[in-house]
């Protein structure tokens, strides 16, 4: 067990803890942040594995800007603060929940170890191969293409935000029922 | 180190954010457990990247896109809670069935359940 | 031959024609029935003229009806046996038509009721001059057809639909044992034809025997003997006409004219000359009895009928075919004009019961005169016909009983001339029953009757006289063998009977002198026993006193056994077939219907109100088949 390996193991207990955390937490706020340890372990990980472009792009943006968002969404949709019963589903679509979960992990454990059993990375310290150098090399030679068209993708991404969240100016009443999605049926309108 | 941490490690955030997905109510709730979802996907593509060193560092630079279409996938999903949160003063995704069949009991239920915005209009 | 195609074409002619255009023209309807039946009636005279003055045979085949098996020809023929039966079949038929102009004067159903009285003396016709198995049963059932829609002719009553639906169904029942006696003679023969059945001479041990107790079958159906007997005094539902007419002279007769037709195979199985006589026995003895308690004049004669022909099947059971033929014909007249005169009496009086009537000697003279001479025949005082053809059977018991001639064993002679004396006593003590009450002391119907017009009144006096003089006949041994000769045909032509048959038939009539004085002793005791019983207390019924009148009123309660065994549980079982089919299976499919929706909702309810209680199902979905390609694929 060398000092990565076991570093790696800490750092992974600690993600999938604050993961459980997540998704099991009675208060919405502390989820969110809950969620920011667990992206920070991830980012701690990927370190250890040699990625560091990869790393240092996760806490920009999804510990930076994701778990911002979602904040600022949590604060728009008036999320109760403290605790609140009424954020899990039914029991009875807990359990089945559970049990999917469940079987999902053992599945994919079972035949990754059953896979993978004995395989090594061979982390060495002179050829890195996450390095930022080498990365950003490779993004800007071989993936350039999608690279590009992940560029269009955002921007598509930021205008349909833009338009989904208009109001208009102007003509808007205090229910902004007139927004861009239509009303429900049977209203009458 | 041992493939199978990193990859027992992404097996195993993955099922807990499937869990998330499934038993949350609150819509952003879920937002979060499918972020779970990502990171664990990402894990796996650096872990089988460095394992296979990878000229092209394939695995690299495809979890590098996924963070980036993650950020963007939790930006409009955010606009939609907003606006359903908007129209339906709740963003509780057990308010949201339409696509369920017309059940007689339930019927009464979900048409007691707050409709402020037709409600108060009228 | 030309006489037999037209006795049998005219009334068949006459019926399509009265049934197809009997509306358009209801003038037309009369006529065309009553030549129909002239028309038979001298072609019938013609042929029984040839026979008297000489030997007569002739046969054709009008076609080849080629099957997968024994061969179907439609072949004709006519002896002395079928020309002197034609004679009575048309006789009565043109008596009852000529009669049935006044009994059914202003019947709405007038044209069809001709028409088809024509079509059933076409078919009785038929069954007659066939000379081929499948042409007699063709007839034999076109008559039990136009029977039951002639019984049925009121069919507004309900009592006459069912006593329509009854003869044709216990005829039927019958006619099943029949038939497979005709198919087990045409497979054994190889053919259908009569003649070849006839003169065949080489028959496998006791198929005659089963052939025969088949054929047995349709004759106790069609003539009405025990067990098979119920169906006639019911049928008595019909106009007065169709008594006369079917359950008298012809249609009734036709089983035992069958068994004279085919008498040669008879002799071949005395175990069924045997049943014959006990079944000839009981229903003489107990159809004798039953009338002697009826209070319908019609069902009187109809019980009657049955014991009349029961002389006639013994008479064929103890082997003497020409004693059977004499009391056929003598019957067919006497029997039908008995009938014909009582319908002019319940014209008259507006009643078939016999309490109500009386006092009608002087009201109706001429109904009155030919009655009599009808009944004193029935009862066999000489020198009436009935007298002569009832001691030929009787004689004929007797050459069984004492001589041993004949292929009959020697007991069935003695039952048949025991029991036949008996029945001699109760016949005529049930005929003076009839007579006394209708006829004499005062008038007891509300109804002032007067004698019936002309058109129903010449046909009785007609058949008055061969009433009278036809019992002549048997003056002369030999006169009606000859001229009622059943012509067999074997292969090489001659008129021999096969010398394998044990025993050989009676071939001429038989009056023994003995049994003749013992039956007229007898029939005046029965008469004066009623007599003096009447004479007590001549308002009322003679036999009101005897303490089984009830049983004999029920004929013996046969009718309700059979009733209690054979309808009620068909009748339980069709509303068990109703229910089964309207609880079970019905239930089955309604429970279908519900099942499923009652799934339905259940199934449906499996269906969660949110996207994901669906996504749960899918992923659970993905799993599973994860987990098979996972678990069998490596």
């Amino acid at each position: 067990m060398t000092l990565v390996e076991a570093l790696f193991g800490l750092l992974g207990v600690v993600a999938l803890g604050s993961g459980l955390l997540v998704v099991t937490t009675r208060q919405l706020v502390h989820a969110a942040l809950w969620l920011v340890v667990c992206l920070g372990a991830i980012a701690g990980c990927y370190l250890l594995l040699s990625a560091e472009l990869v790393a240092w792009v996760q806490v920009l943006i999804y510990v930076g800007a994701v778990v911002v968002l979602l904040l600022f969404g949590l604060m728009l949709t008036r999320a109760p603060i403290g605790v609140s019963a009424d954020l899990d589903a039914p029991p009875m679509q807990r359990v089945a929940a559970a049990v999917v979960a469940l079987g999902l992990a053992g599945i994919v454990v079972v035949s990754s170890v059953d896979g993978f059993r004995g395989e090594r990375i061979e982390l060495s310290s002179d050829d890195v191969g996450g390095s930022s150098a080498a990365a950003g090399e490779a993004v800007f030679r071989s993936w350039v293409l999608p690279f590009e068209v992940l560029s269009v993708l955002l921007l598509a991404a930021l205008v349909g935000a833009i338009v989904l969240s208009r109001r208009e100016i102007g003509t808007e009443d205090r229910t902004g029922s007139r927004t861009a999605l239509p009303p429900r049926d049977g209203d009458g309108r | 180190m041992p493939l199978l941490m990193p990859v027992v490690l992404a097996g195993l955030l993955f099922s807990i954010g499937v869990y998330g997905v499934l038993a949350r109510r609150n819509a952003i709730l879920v937002l979060m457990s499918v972020e779970l979802m990502l990171n664990a996907v990402n894990i796996n593509l650096v872990a089988f990247d460095v394992w296979l060193r990878d000229e092209l560092l394939a695995g690299q630079v495809f979890t590098l896109f996924v963070i980036t279409i993650a950020a963007a996938e939790v930006g409009l999903g955010l606009a939609i809670v907003l606006l359903v949160f908007r129209q339906r003063e709740t963003s509780s995704l057990d308010q949201l069935t339409e696509l369920h069949e017309p059940d007689p009991e339930a019927d009464a239920a979900t048409d007691a359940a707050p409709e402020p915005v037709q409600e108060r209009a009228s | 031959m030309t006489a037999v195609y037209v006795a049998l074409g005219a009334p068949f002619v006459a019926a399509v024609v009265g049934l197809l255009g009997g509306r358009t023209w209801p003038r037309l309807v009369v006529p065309v029935a009553v030549a129909g039946a002239s028309v038979a009636f001298l072609a019938a005279l013609v042929l029984a003229g040839r026979s008297v003055a000489g030997d007569l045979y002739e046969s054709a085949r009008l076609a080849d009806v080629p099957t997968g098996g024994p061969p179907i020809g439609i072949d004709l023929r006519v002896d002395g046996l079928a020309a002197l039966v034609s004679v009575a079949v048309g006789a009565v038929a043109l008596a009852v038509q000529v009669y049935s102009i006044g009994y059914l004067k202003g019947d709405p159903r007038y044209s069809s009721y001709a028409a088809l009285v024509s079509l059933f003396t076409a078919a009785m016709l038929l069954v007659v001059f066939a000379d081929d198995l499948m042409v007699l049963l063709v007839g034999w059932e076109v008559m039990g057809v136009c029977s039951y829609f002639l019984i049925g002719h009121h069919w507004e009553q309900e009592g006459s639909r069912a006593s329509a639906v009854k003869a044709l169904v216990v005829t039927r029942l019958g006619d099943v044992g029949f038939l497979f006696g005709i198919f087990l003679l045409a497979t054994t023969v190889g053919s259908f034809s009569i003649g070849q059945v006839l003169g065949f001479d080489r028959w496998p041990e006791h198929t005659a025997t089963i052939a025969t107790l088949l054929l047995l079958c349709g004759v106790v159906g069609k003539s009405a003997q025990f067990p098979l007997h119920t169906w006639l005094p019911d049928a008595m539902a019909g106009p007065t006409p169709i008594s006369a007419l079917i359950h008298a002279a012809t249609m009734v007769a036709a089983g035992i004219y069958l068994v004279a037709r085919l008498f040669d195979v008879f002799l071949l199985a005395p175990a069924t000359l045997a049943v014959m006589a006990v079944i000839a026995c009981i229903t003489m003895l107990g159809g004798a009895l039953a009338a002697l308690g009826q209070d319908d004049i019609k069902r009187v004669l109809a019980y009657s009928t049955v014991s009349q022909l029961a002389y006639m099947l013994a008479a064929l059971s103890v082997g003497s075919a020409v004693a059977a033929e004499f009391h056929l014909l003598t019957h067919a007249a006497f029997k039908a004009l008995l009938f014909l005169a009582a319908g002019s009496v319940i014209h008259a009086v507006g009643t078939n019961l016999m309490p109500d009537m009386g006092g009608l000697r002087r009201l109706m003279p001429v109904t009155f005169a030919t009655m009599t001479v009808g009944l004193l025949a029935l009862a066999g005082v000489p020198p009436f016909a009935g007298f002569f053809s009832k001691e030929a059977v009787l004689g004929a018991a007797e050459e069984t009983a004492v001589h041993h001639e004949g292929p009959a064993y020697a007991w069935t002679g003695w039952l048949v001339l025991v029991v036949g004396l008996v029945t001699v006593a109760v016949t005529a003590a049930y005929v003076a029953r009839l007579w006394l009450m209708t006829f004499f002391d005062r008038t007891r119907s509300p109804v002032a009757a007067h004698e019936s017009s002309p058109v129903m009144r010449w046909p009785l006096v007609l058949l008055a006289v061969p009433t009278v003089l036809l019992g002549l006949v048997g003056l002369r041994d030999e006169w009606l063998p000859d001229w009622a000769a059943a012509t067999v045909l074997t292969v090489g032509g001659a008129d021999t009977l096969s010398a394998e048959q044990e025993g050989v038939a009676q071939e001429t009539l038989h009056i023994a002198p003995l049994t003749s004085a013992l039956s007229v002793a007898l029939a005046v005791v029965g008469a004066t026993a009623v007599w003096l019983a009447w004479r007590r207390a001549p308002a009322s019924d003679p036999t009101a006193e005897l303490r089984q009148r009830r049983a004999l009123e029920h004929a013996f309660f046969v009718d309700d056994l059979y009733d209690r065994a054979f309808v009620q549980p068909v009748r339980l079982a069709t509303r068990a077939v109703g229910w089964a089919d309207d609880e079970v299976v019905g239930e089955a499919v309604r429970d279908t219907g519900r099942g499923t929706s009652r799934l339905s909702e259940w199934v449906s309810r499996a269906q969660g109100s949110t996207v994901q209680a669906y996504l749960t199902g899918l992923l659970a979905g993905v799993l599973l088949l994860v987990a098979g390609v996972v678990t069998f694929a490596s």
